[in-house]
């Protein structure tokens, strides 16, 4: 019966194509706007990392003040101080440990027609690449003994070699940051996790941020490379200069590490625990011992990543859905009840209300449907206006198959609901009455 | 084939509570043509709207071929409705966006008959009314006559044994009013039981037996013929 209730679903909309027209557009309006804010909030809260988000932990060390406590929520700093971060990344407490932060140096390469600029990268460990599953487009990581012999090696992204060299493989060419002639080990492939979750404290969920460039952590005090982003201090460093400021507590590094699996959590925070007492020997660490790490999903949550605006967005967005389904519903309760006389008809030839109210729920569906694909249009279309809003927003919000799929369903759904009572009163019709008055 | 005993039907508003049907009883035999005539108002048209399980009414009993109908849900009646009943309608009820063909299956599609055999008996049904060459054809199409033998076709696809017809001439000129009835005529030859409701006197003196509705009650005018007669002769 099912392709008979599409058939006559077809031929009424086909019948009344004004109130067919504004029930799809109602419907897609509605669909088109959810969507576009489901779409949002997806993309901007979805695991950039789902493989091993639940094994990459960021750390977090009470290294503030003995006198008053870190100003955020659990009150551990958002970031560490070098030193404990130098510590942390050759600690071999984890299967990988990668210390780093952003850093920017004017770039340029000998004898080329491409002019100086200014790029941004990163300093951080080898184990980094591994850690995150970055992609290599030509070339690798840089050898641990690179690392420790303090070897002048960078790994350029994608974007900055092509800038540089043009898309070829530049693994041995030289190009020079800090003044230092660097040579290039590795070129990334197309990278970008968005939110960008391992450096939210500098760059937020990162939708215009790449690092162009990654060396070494182990250069950072004979290069003394500063940070390009976020110091903060409650005291002074004792004394001038770049190794004063990197054996201060102030703090602009951070560390994540990958352990094996979730349930060593523990064991790494007791290591940790362990760390800060040996350093309160030392004069270090005022406050009670504490250390926390996060995985990345509680990392992005407890630095509102997201934020309030998509969903209370989100929550309008629906709210605007129920008014398209409401007028949905008048519109279709008026379709309905102009067919009385053919309801009639079927119901003297023999269908019962239950197969009338299965045809008309198809019908419903079949508007709901055709809503889908209007709303899938207009989500499209609500993206691509995002996109000119939020510039950089663009390489997160996508629209998946699974959303388009979604969005079909969520169509189809409402429709289906806006169709309940409506089709409830047109199997409720007294078919003797309307045969008389046809 | 039909029994209705003492059937009560009333329609109330919160003002008005009218009797449509009093004491209603009558008795229609396998094979009988009737024909039903009344005024206005005077409840022939819910007597058909009971009899075809359309309506449903107060007191009485009603049972169709040997079935208490009293005691049906919803589905068993439009069950019934859909096996044993065709409904010819004066306005003929055809859905315009359905070609003959498709208006034909109709009720053939709720029998949950597979496609060979709804084909088998719309073509049947379709040669019975003349109209085999216009199965694709749209009601707009057709002439008044045309559209009623369709609707003829439709109630009879299913192969009723009772036959529902609420003034199907009224609508028609003469010429086309005469081959509807002779239709029926034929059908009823062929064994279907058919109850006509009509306005007009010379259609229901074709019918093998008249009965007369006035204020809900019932007048076999047949017998009413008969008693005058046996009274005239007594006199």
């Amino acid at each position: 019966m099912l392709s008979y209730y599409l058939k006559l679903s077809w031929l009424s909309m086909r019948r009344t194509p004004v109130l067919t027209a504004l029930m799809v557009l109602a419907i897609g309006l509605g669909v088109g706007a959810c969507m576009t804010m489901v779409t949002i909030n997806y993309a901007l809260g979805a695991d950039p990392i789902p493989h091993k988000s639940d094994r990459l932990f960021h750390v977090q060390l009470d290294t503030w003040s003995p006198d008053e406590a870190y100003p955020n929520d659990d009150q551990l700093p958002r970031q560490l101080p070098f030193r404990d971060t130098e510590f942390l990344s050759n600690a071999g407490l984890a299967l990988r440990e990668a210390g780093m932060f952003p850093a920017s140096s004017p770039i340029l390469v000998a004898n080329s027609q491409v002019k100086p600029f200014t790029t941004i990268g990163r300093v951080t460990d080898g184990d980094f690449f591994p850690m995150f599953d970055v992609p290599f487009r030509y070339g690798g990581p840089w050898a641990e003994e690179a690392e420790r012999n303090q070897q002048l090696v960078t790994v350029l992204s994608r974007t900055l070699n092509d800038r540089l060299f043009g898309d070829v493989d530049s693994v041995g060419r030289s190009v020079e940051l800090w003044g230092k002639q660097f040579t290039v080990v590795g070129v990334t492939d197309t990278w970008s996790p968005l939110p960008l979750f391992y450096d939210v404290v500098n760059k937020g969920a990162g939708y215009n941020e790449e690092d162009e460039f990654f060396v070494p952590l182990s250069l950072t005090r004979p290069l003394e490379i500063g940070i390009s982003g976020n110091t903060s201090c409650w005291t002074s460093p004792d004394g001038d200069g770049f190794e004063a400021f990197a054996d201060s507590e102030c703090i602009w590094s951070t560390t994540w590490i990958e352990l094996e699996s979730a349930t060593e959590e523990a064991a790494y925070e007791a290591d940790l625990v362990s760390y800060i007492e040996r350093q309160k020997e030392l004069g270090r660490f005022g406050r009670p011992a504490r250390a926390d790490i996060k995985n990345v999903m509680d990392w992005m949550e407890s630095e509102n990543v997201v934020g309030d605006d998509p969903p209370m967005m989100m929550a309008i967005a629906f709210l605007f859905l129920i008014v398209c389904l409401i007028n949905t519903v008048g519109l279709l309760l008026a379709k309905f009840l102009a067919k009385s006389g053919e309801i009639g008809l079927r119901r003297a030839v023999g269908a019962s209300r239950r197969e009338l109210f299965k045809q008309h729920l198809v019908e419903a569906g079949l508007i709901g449907a055709a809503g889908g694909l209007v709303g899938l249009g207009l989500s499209l279309a609500g993206l691509q206006g995002i996109r000119v809003l939020l510039h950089g927003i663009d390489r997160v919000v996508k629209m998946d198959p699974m959303l388009v799929a979604v969005a079909i369903a969520l169509a189809v759904l409402s429709a289906l609901a806006a169709g309940l009572y409506p089709t409830m009163r047109a199997c409720r019709i007294s078919p003797a009455m309307q045969l008389k008055t046809q | 084939m039909l029994k209705m005993r003492d059937i009560e039907k009333v329609y109330r508003t919160d003002l008005v509570e009218t009797h449509a049907l009093r004491q209603f009883s009558l008795d229609v035999r396998d094979g009988e043509f009737v024909a039903v005539t009344g005024p206005s108002g005077s409840g022939k048209t819910t007597f058909l709207n009971i009899a075809g399980l359309l309506e449903a009414f107060e007191a009485g009993s009603y049972e169709l071929d040997g079935v208490n109908v009293r005691s049906l849900d919803d589905n068993a009646r439009s069950r019934l409705r859909n096996e044993k009943i065709g409904f010819i309608f004066q306005s003929f009820n055809l859905i315009p966006d359905l070609n003959v063909f498709d208006n034909v299956d109709v009720p053939l599609r709720y029998r949950r008959f597979n496609a060979a055999e709804r084909k088998r008996r719309i073509d049947h049904a379709l040669e019975r009314v003349g109209l085999a060459s216009r199965a694709g054809h749209y009601p707009a199409e057709l002439s008044g006559g045309q559209q009623q033998r369709v609707a003829v076709a439709r109630a009879l696809a299913g192969e009723p044994r009772f036959l529902l017809a609420d003034e199907p001439t009224g609508n028609l000129d003469s010429l086309m009013a005469r081959s509807v009835m002779e239709l029926l005529e034929e059908i009823n030859a062929s064994g279907t039981t058919i109850i006509m409701v009509t306005h007009d006197p010379q259609l229901a003196r074709r019918a093998s037996r008249n009965i007369h509705v006035l204020d809900g009650q019932l007048t076999d005018m047949d017998e009413a013929v008969a008693d005058a007669r046996a009274e005239a002769a007594i006199g």
